[in-house]
């Protein structure tokens, strides 16, 4: 297992922050898994000596969570709301849309690791479902038709640029902080 | 999104979120006068903020809306163990979305509201627990964090008053049950969510690390900046009696114009809101069934009547249209406000299909600590679902009862009750709609909207 120097440093700066070091688990968790995309059990003793704990006791983490990984999702990993208000929506015939147009089933990762799909649960911005994440930005009012031509700007690696869609994100006033837009494991 | 004021809206907690020449920076919050009212507090005593906060009447905006004055009296001050303070922005009730507008466009707010609850409990130290899909939402929060640090806002020796408390952002992992708050501190305490048995009733006596905690929504926290600029009493005249201030109204389903709304408590019934400030449904549908307070509260079905005595004595004979929104209405039509998540359902939606979407909702996230929550949910999702595949049988209807029935009451937390009101609600009023499933034998041709 190899951290980069960036992701050491954080992991001792975020530490410290708790009264109790187990404290900090999910959160040296999330930074190991943005770095490697997932925990295998290596990581997990690593991670459970750097906090001076028992393995089980981030493996039980590890296991529990939705969003903590023993296997990484594609290097571009497409979420998609499923709980009713956004099924009012059609996020159903959206999902069904993204599985045909990626290639790839619904909480499968496609065989060439590019593209993984998951349907979630509420994301809390039901106010305009079909909510759809592409990796850390969330697309509102994708509809199955919005759908597809989300997922061709994405197959030809164009949307983060395309001016058809903006994201919740990029929809701020302000310049948003995005130190990390693209995970580091992609950059590489 | 940006959604800009609507006209009868009085927007007090969103007063700048949208405005175009407002961004979530520093700059920004201390223009518009922002911790002014933190320099003020500090030179006061503790003891007259919490005095303020219980005469504003407040009331928490996470869900069981329990008055805020009266949780932080609950404090062990006694025991002499350090006292935390933790923000609840997990969010994750669906059809509510509010607390991620303030995180995302005005966190300094919920900064100064959070510094001046924890000067007030004389907190130690204060988290923000944040849901793991809020990505920029924790990013923008560390940031705003680091710059009220640099102005000496949070952190050590707040603006010179000697009073210190370090504000640490703990984001979740996609789990439901940490927004319980017994589920939420164990979560913070680096362990699985389960939330603990009561009593303690409330983590006020014993929290995280066995301390006094007090858990607040995101949105109860901006408000404590708000009472302490307003003072308790001009606060309390807002909204109605016991129904103080405004409330962020999230609209959602099948209604033109969905979104977030605030407006004082009481200002508005629940046929304005559906048909004045959301445009009213598509056109040629009529409505069905309105959940009132996020997917956990009881459904009210569009042709219902709801009659009976408010607190105050008087009598009431509400159509689905007229219910108030605030606190008390919806809970004197047998339902509850909640996280103020409305979500609507007109004639085109099958209720077995959006009750089959629910149950799979709380089958994905039930801890898994009591049998009767595990095992219930589950069963629960697979009798709808398979009423849904085309197999419905007529005692389905009796047999969801009875098993939501056997959840309620008998689980260590409120998700039970969360995940049983529900079906109890849905089949007790649309029992033909599921009758009917049986009958027909096949899922509903007429229904090309799939919701499970
Ligand atoms: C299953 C369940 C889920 C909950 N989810 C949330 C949530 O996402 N956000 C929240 O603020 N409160 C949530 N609550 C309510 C919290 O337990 C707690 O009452 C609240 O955070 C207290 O804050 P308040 O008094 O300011 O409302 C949930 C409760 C239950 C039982
Ligand atoms: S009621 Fe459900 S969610 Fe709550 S503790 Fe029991 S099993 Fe867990
Ligand atoms: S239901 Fe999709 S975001 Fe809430």
């Amino acid at each position: 297992m190899q951290l980069t120097k960036e992701t050491l440093r954080k992991i001792e700066e975020v530490i410290p922050r708790y009264p109790e070091k187990r404290s900090a688990a999910l959160m040296v968790i999330h930074l190991v898994q943005d770095e490697l995309g997932s925990i295998s059990n290596e990581t997990c003793v690593w991670i459970a000596e750097k906090l001076d704990l028992q393995p089980i006791n981030i493996q039980e983490l590890i296991t529990f969570y939705p969003m903590l990984r023993q296997t990484p999702w594609g290097k571009t990993h497409v979420r998609v709301c499923r709980t009713l208000p956004c099924a009012l929506r059609g996020s159903y015939a959206t999902c069904q849309k993204l599985e045909s147009k990626l290639g790839v089933k619904e909480g499968h990762v496609r065989d060439d690791g590019e593209y993984s799909l998951e349907f979630m649960e509420c994301l809390a911005d039901c106010g305009e479902g079909p909510v759809v994440m592409v990796d850390e930005e969330t697309y509102e009012n994708i509809d199955e038709k919005e759908a597809e031509k989300l997922a061709d700007l994405l197959l030809k690696d164009k949307l983060e640029k395309s001016t058809e869609f903006t994201s919740y994100e990029d929809a701020l006033v302000s310049a948003p902080v995005k130190i990390r837009k693209i995970s580091p494991r992609k950059r590489k | 999104m940006i959604k800009k004021k609507t006209p009868r809206e009085r927007r007090i907690i969103l007063k700048h979120a949208d405005d175009p020449n407002y961004s979530n920076r520093i700059q920004c919050y201390q223009r518009e006068g922002g911790y002014k009212m933190l320099s003020r507090a500090l030179k006061m005593k503790p003891e007259e903020i919490g005095e303020e906060v219980l005469k504003s009447g407040v009331r928490g905006r996470g869900g069981a809306g329990f008055p805020a004055g009266m949780k932080w009296k609950f404090l062990d001050r006694k025991s002499g163990k350090p006292i935390y303070l933790i923000c609840n922005a997990d969010e994750s009730e669906p059809g509510t979305f509010k607390d991620r507008q303030i995180i995302y466009k005005d966190p300094h707010q919920l900064i100064e509201g959070m510094m001046i609850a924890a000067y007030a409990i004389q907190a130690k130290q204060a988290f923000i627990y944040i849901r793991a899909e809020f990505f920029e939402g924790a990013r923008i929060l560390e940031q705003a964090i680091d710059e009220a640090k640099k102005k000496a806002f949070c952190g050590n020796d707040i603006l010179g008053s000697g009073y210190s408390c370090d504000l640490v952002v703990h984001r979740g992992a996609g789990a439901y049950i940490c927004g319980e708050e017994t589920g939420l501190i164990e979560s913070l305490e680096g362990k699985r969510p389960n939330p603990r048995i009561k009593p303690p009733y409330f983590p006020a006596v014993l929290g995280l690390y066995q301390c006094p905690t007090i858990v607040n929504n995101v949105e109860t926290l901006c408000n404590v900046k708000h009472i302490m600029e307003m003072g308790g009493d001009e606060f309390a005249k807002i909204g109605k009696p016991n129904n103080t201030g405004t409330r962020i109204w999230c609209v959602s389903g099948q209604v033109r114009n969905p979104g977030y709304f605030e407006f004082e408590c009481g200002a508005l019934t629940l046929g304005e809101m559906i048909f004045d400030v959301c445009g009213g449904l598509m056109p040629g549908r009529s409505l069905k069934a309105v959940i009132p307070g996020g997917s956990s509260a009881k459904v009210l079905r569009a042709d219902e009547r709801f009659s009976g005595k408010l607190k105050d004595g008087t009598e009431f004979d509400w159509g689905i249209e007229d219910i108030p929104l605030d606190f008390d209405g919806p809970m004197a039509a047998g339902s509850m406000s909640g996280s103020g998540g409305i979500i609507v359902m007109d004639d085109t939606v099958d209720v077995v299909q959006a009750m089959a979407n629910i149950n799979a909702f709380y089958a994905h996230e039930s801890c898994g600590q009591c049998t009767p929550c595990r095992e219930g949910c589950l069963w629960m999702r697979k009798i709808t679902k398979r009423m849904c595949a085309g197999d419905a049988r007529e005692e389905d209807a009796d047999l969801l009862l009875s098993v939501a029935n056997q959840i309620e009451g008998r689980t260590i937390c409120a998700f039970g009750e969360a995940a049983a009101w529900p079906t109890q609600s849905f089949v007790s009023k649309f029992r033909d709609d599921f009758i009917e499933k049986a009958k027909t034998g096949k899922p509903e041709a007429k229904e090309p909207l799939q919701l499970i």
